[in-house]
């Protein structure tokens, strides 16, 4: 009986990031549209673009290998799973042994891969400029990323996420600046994975800007809605990670009963809504960087994670 | 010593290292100027919390030295420097934002590795401090070294003198005496320095260091 409520409150998990990802955009877009004066859509608007799409025809290219149709499930699969794994209301779940901190990574730069594979495979010159972007933009988010993993790992002793949430919630922690770092930095990897607006502005269809956007210009239809709920999941998923590692509290731990895990349910809403406020007016702020600055935005990431391990040793050694 | 109080004067002093790489990031002259003024208060920060954690009061002085001239006086003074000079265009940095943070990274592991087996009598708090004001101080000679603008090379130099300030800082402070000198001497520093900035544009048009480069025939290509 305790194993199927395990795998059941695990289901529970996996269906309501599922469901949230829509809601999470529609919010940010709504406070974006505010910030500007203007009115906004609907918060519901996300799911009924999604519904929309699914219902739609599918227009493929001529060129179009079967990649280019496979190749939105595996991105969709890709990231549902690593969303599902990251903790949101509780720590400790079923398969919380395999929420590692390197697996996500690994889920998140498989789904990149096929998504720049299925922006070379059609053979325009929009889905190839996106694709050669993403990759450079990858390749240092990637790294900057491990950085931010080894700092947690070496403070944590786990790159396990349950078990760094649950550290993170213990007293021995501490103010130190290596989580700082590891914080900003994050923050940064963040914002160019999710294509926002300092490095790429998701509502563009200006073709000298584009990095996402062009990569998915082919796609049409269900495939499309496969590509565009995947990125909602995406940005969940970063939402998630950072609140369960440098706010992990009110989350419920396995096990706790229903009451328990409503709680950490109404904890994590707000901490999704503050992170989406935040977003907003970030993005309201600032102007986009041109693409050949890019780099030295993900290199001071890069930079920060390998202080924040550096910076370590010397609080490890007292 | 341990807990809240060692954590919060970690924070302060990491802090100080953070901001030197932010000033190695920048490559505006106005930009540069006010996160060296963010230095100088995270450093008088610093400071006061040494002085209030080691209950020596003298380092109040220090810190209120700090924060009176370092973060308000000499800034103010550089940006209207900056105005007359009519410089505020990009630097020049001489191989690239992101080969001047590897070089830094490179000098802060420098700087633990040398620090920490050095001073393993000493205790935690006092160790750390030094550590971090060693990175500090080859942070700031790092800016010296990679800028060519004298205003650039201006900022590095009080940076790197920050730095001294918080190793003494975590030593129990240096006398009072020595301390307000130190203090007098830097704002004379930066008022000779000014004067001779206007000097050098008369001269060579350009607060280019490398024009001098030219005059001293160091470069004959």
């Amino acid at each position: 009986m305790a194993l199927i409520t395990d795998y059941l409150v695990q289901g529970c998990q996996m269906l309501l990031v599922l469901l949230l990802a829509p809601l999470l955009t529609g919010w940010v877009r709504r406070l974006k549209a505010q910030l500007l004066r203007r009115r906004g859509p609907s918060l519901l608007q996300p799911y009924r673009d999604l519904f929309k799409l699914l219902h739609k025809e599918v227009v493929l290219a001529d060129s179009a290998s079967w990649l280019f149709r496979v190749a939105p499930y595996l991105i969709f699969a890709a990231l549902w799973v690593a969303a599902s794994l990251v903790p949101t209301f509780a720590s400790g779940l079923r398969f919380s042994w395999t929420a590692d901190l390197i697996a996500i990574v690994a889920l998140l730069g498989s789904a990149r891969f096929f998504l720049a594979l299925a922006g070379l495979d059609v053979g325009t010159s929009f889905g190839g400029i996106g694709a050669s972007r993403e990759m450079m933009i990858a390749s240092l988010a990637e790294p900057a990323m491990l950085m931010i993993v080894f700092t947690l790992s070496l403070l944590a002793g786990t790159t396990e996420l349950s078990a760094v949430a649950q550290f993170m919630q213990t007293a021995e922690v501490g103010l130190r600046v290596s989580l700082g770092l590891a914080l900003i930095a994050l923050v940064m990897v963040a914002i160019a994975e999710n294509a926002r607006i300092p490095v790429d502005n998701p509502a563009t269809h200006l073709e000298l800007t584009m990095v996402h956007e062009a990569m998915v210009l082919e796609y049409s239809g269900r495939h499309l809605a496969m590509i565009e709920l995947g990125a909602f999941l995406k940005l969940l998923l970063y939402l998630s990670l950072l609140g369960c590692i440098f706010a992990p509290w009110g989350m419920a731990t396995a096990g706790a009963g229903l009451v328990a895990y409503l709680g950490g349910l109404a904890v994590y809403l707000v901490k999704l809504a503050v992170g989406g406020l935040l977003l907003a007016l970030f993005e309201s702020v600032v102007a986009k960087m041109r693409v050949f600055r890019v780099d030295q935005f993900l290199g001071a990431a890069l930079m920060l994670g390998l202080l924040g391990t550096l910076l370590l040793f010397v609080s490890r050694s007292h | 010593m341990h807990g809240l109080a060692f954590d919060i004067a970690h924070l302060l002093a990491g802090g100080m290292v953070v901001v030197s790489f932010l000033m190695l990031y920048q490559d505006r002259v106005y930009a540069l100027l006010n996160v060296f003024a963010v230095h100088a208060l995270v450093l008088a920060l610093a400071v006061g919390w040494q002085a209030y954690i080691q209950g020596a009061h003298h380092l109040y002085v220090t810190a209120g030295i700090a924060l009176v001239f370092k973060a308000i006086i000499i800034p103010t003074a550089l940006h209207r420097m900056v105005q007359r000079l009519d410089i505020h265009r990009t630097l020049e940095v001489v191989g690239g934002v992101g080969l001047d943070m590897l070089a830094g990274t490179a000098l802060v592991a420098l700087a633990i590795l040398v620090m920490l087996p050095v001073t393993a009598a000493a205790d935690a708090l006092a160790r750390e401090d030094l550590a971090f004001a060693l990175a500090v101080v080859l942070l700031g000679l790092l800016l010296m070294v990679t800028r060519h603008n004298a205003i650039s090379l201006v900022v590095g130099f009080m940076s790197l003198e920050n730095g001294l300030v918080l190793a003494a800082a975590g030593a129990r402070g240096m006398p009072l005496a020595v301390e307000i000198s130190v203090a007098f001497s830097v704002l004379i520093a930066l008022i000779v320095i000014g004067v001779f900035l206007f000097r050098i544009r008369e001269r060579f048009d350009s607060v280019d260091m490398q024009a001098l480069d030219a005059f001293r025939e160091e470069r004959r290509q």
